[in-house]
């Protein structure tokens, strides 16, 4: 490593498409937080109606429920982004229309939801069986305990677990580059082959990843603080 | 469109994935053994108290942990000639990554391991005059990995889909090995499907074990 000759000015320099290197960086970086955010949306969403499905009193949607997480845990993501991508497109043509950036966030989002829905019914089922018993003593319907006793509590619980999984999402996102999305991890490949300049290169990607995570911790941190539940683990008072 | 798998006869996956299949449980296996003993290590450090030990085991751990695997591949790839001065394969260079990378996740469950044993454990070893050694050889660290076992092997199964990302090194494993098939077959969304069917198929089978031997172990306890 050593007389290694170090040039960062060549992230000044044209690309030959009308932009600098930096410039390009830069809108990487906005690709990777955008398949992110949205990715994460569809996980959510996803996964806490799951992860409430898999603790309802009724068979089949257990089975839904845990067939679902069996299903997304157990194929690598780069396979589920290529499902995403070559598989159903070509079974379902209507997909065919759907942009590269949609299927890879639907892939990422739904590989994401069922670690999701996983915490998500540890939360329920940590919580004392009083409250479903309260829910029902007080003449409530199934769905009205889970709508104003279960969930409410359940979501505060599994914040902190999921703080986790949006830091996870935002390093998983680099396996977009597989079908091209213009995020970092690509632009990463391509400027090292393009520049040569492979250590400047990896090293700033590097940072702006590790940046991400920072900011998204700090966020859910004070999220976390705010929703937290006075008298359990970690809780305020 | 209909799809066909039937061009996967017995030679096309001799020919094509069993290979890939090969390169991709070795890997998982070096990576699986590489990384336990890095990471009992790398966890012990992070234990000993000694702040020389501790603060390069967790800057490591946590540097790790937030990169993603796709940069640490690429990383690897990179700077390997740098250091040993000569060009390495995709191959070589991912059993490197790959247990350098995985100790850093088997450190973690490692450490919460060994703080799981209760301190009369490590006082009994004291009092019948064990060493620091010795206490982690024989008390210690056998009751963690026990303790432990179905934690380290649902993360040997997350790696083992780990590595289909030396994708983008391009090292031959079970997906590049079904997608060069596929290609030669001109049925590559076939082949993306039979490749997504064998992960699933092994993974679930594995985790399946795994669930069991947890409940082994509960009832023991």
């Amino acid at each position: 490593m050593r007389g290694y000759q170090w040039d960062w000015q060549f992230f000044l320099t044209d690309t030959g498409a009308g932009q600098t290197y930096l410039q390009w960086m830069l809108s990487a970086w906005g690709w990777t937080l955008s398949v992110a955010a949205c990715a994460w949306v569809v996980a959510l969403t996803f996964g806490a109606l799951i992860g409430t499905l898999r603790t309802v009193p009724n068979r089949g949607a257990q089975f839904f429920g845990n067939a679902w997480v069996e299903l997304f845990r157990n194929i690598p993501l780069l396979v589920q982004i290529f499902l995403w991508y070559h598989v159903i497109p070509a079974i379902f043509p209507v997909m065919k229309s759907l942009p590269p950036f949609l299927l890879v966030v639907l892939a990422l989002g739904l590989f994401t939801s069922a670690r999701v829905a996983e915490q998500v019914r540890a939360g329920i089922q940590s919580l004392p069986r009083g409250q479903m018993m309260a829910g029902s003593a007080m003449g409530l319907t199934l769905p009205q305990t889970y709508r104003y006793v279960i969930l409410p509590m359940a979501f505060r619980i599994v914040l902190p677990p999921l703080t986790s999984e949006a830091m996870n999402i935002i390093k998983n996102s680099a396996v977009a580059f597989a079908v091209s999305i213009a995020e970092l991890a690509l632009f990463a490949q391509q400027v090292q082959e393009e520049t040569s300049r492979g250590i400047e290169t990896y090293l700033a990607v590097t940072t702006l990843y590790i940046i991400s995570a920072l900011v998204v911790n700090r966020i859910l941190a004070y999220v976390e603080r705010s929703v937290r539940v006075p008298g359990y683990v970690g809780g305020g008072k | 469109m209909t799809l066909d798998l039937s061009f996967y006869s017995w030679d096309v996956i001799q020919a094509f994935v069993l290979k890939g299949f090969a390169f991709s449980v070795q890997l998982t296996i070096v990576a699986m053994i590489g990384g336990i003993v890095l990471g009992t290590m790398l966890a012990l450090m992070r234990l000993s108290g000694v702040k020389v030990l501790e603060i390069p085991a967790t800057i490591y751990v946590n540097g790790m942990r937030s990169i993603p695997l796709v940069m640490v591949i690429l990383w690897f790839f990179l700077l390997m000639p740098f250091v040993l001065g000569r060009p390495i394969g995709a191959e070589l260079s991912a059993y490197v990554t790959f247990t350098l990378f995985e100790a850093a996740y088997y450190s973690e469950i490692m450490r919460a391991g060994i703080q799981s044993i209760s301190r009369g454990q490590v006082y009994a070893g004291q009092a019948i005059g064990l060493s620091y050694g010795q206490n982690m050889r024989f008390v210690i660290l056998p009751q963690a990995f026990r303790n432990m076992l179905p934690v380290l092997l649902t993360q040997t199964i997350i790696l083992f889909q780990d590595t289909s990302l030396v994708y983008a090194i391009g090292a031959y494993d079970l997906l590049k090995g079904f997608e060069v098939a596929g290609k030669n077959y001109g049925r590559p969304i076939e082949s993306y499907l039979a490749a997504a069917i064998v992960y699933f198929v092994i993974c679930f089978a594995l985790s399946y074990v795994v669930k069991r031997l947890q409940k082994k172990i509960a009832i023991i306890r």
